[in-house]
């Protein structure tokens, strides 16, 4: 599955995205696979209330299953208007 | 409804006319413009990152909500990305109903709920750096009301 990171989540980890070859059953197992990687990758997932996650373009919950996900894609709380 | 996520400027004028005129007996357009603000002073550029693919998903889902809730015959939203200056205009709404009340509640939902829950992100650009706008707390308080 792709990870996608925006704003300063990207900037923190260095790229725009990753491609994932596990199969993590939930959000919250993706970020622990994530945060084992590399120390800017730790530093990114330090504090989940200043993220949010979408899994196939929809907001979710960290706790929400993988099953069939495609894509995820973790930024801060959003700014636009 | 028409959903509009673009890199270059618009023409609020053009946009609101075009918008009225193709509406049939509605009696009410009501329209919101939002444009770039140099708060410091020392604003250079406003950079918008966005989720292409997921932005007009998410555009249009706020516009369905906002049609379901309320009696609209048509709305616009139209959000810019990339590198604007201070004064830019970055985004607008537009809705259309037969009476006022409809048409100005909506488009006050549209922005309550694309400012934080359509994937854009702003970043400030100054002579002492970058960065990226918080979420405010009033913003998602915001929310509630609806």
């Amino acid at each position: 599955m792709d990870v996608l990171y925006f704003a300063w989540v990207r900037e923190r980890i260095g790229h725009p995205k990753d491609r994932i070859e596990s199969t993590p059953a939930t959000v919250m197992d993706l970020v622990e696979e994530l945060r084992a990687r590399e120390e800017r990758y730790a530093a990114a997932f330090s504090d989940l209330t200043a993220l949010r996650v979408a899994v196939d373009q929809e907001l979710r919950d960290f706790d929400a299953p993988l099953t069939g996900a495609r894509e995820v894609a973790f930024f801060p709380p959003m700014t636009g208007g | 409804m028409d959903i509009r996520v673009q890199e270059v400027p618009f023409d609020l004028g053009a946009e609101a006319n075009a918008f009225a005129a193709r509406q049939t007996g509605m009696g009410a357009v009501v329209t919101f413009t939002g444009i770039v603000r140099d708060l410091g002073g020392d604003l250079a550029a406003m950079e918008i990152e966005h989720y292409p693919g997921m932005t007009e998903k998410a555009l249009r889902a706020i516009a369905d909500e906002a049609a379901d809730r309320w009696q609209i015959g048509d709305a616009l939203i139209l959000h810019r990305h990339g590198r604007l200056a201070p004064d830019e205009m970055i985004m607008m709404v537009a809705t259309a109903s037969r009476h006022r009340t409809d048409a100005f509640q909506a488009a006050e939902f549209l922005m309550d709920f694309l400012k934080s829950r359509a994937p854009f992100w702003k970043k400030e650009v100054t002579e002492a750096g970058e960065d990226w706008v918080a979420a405010r707390v009033e913003d998602e308080d915001a929310l509630s009301r609806w």
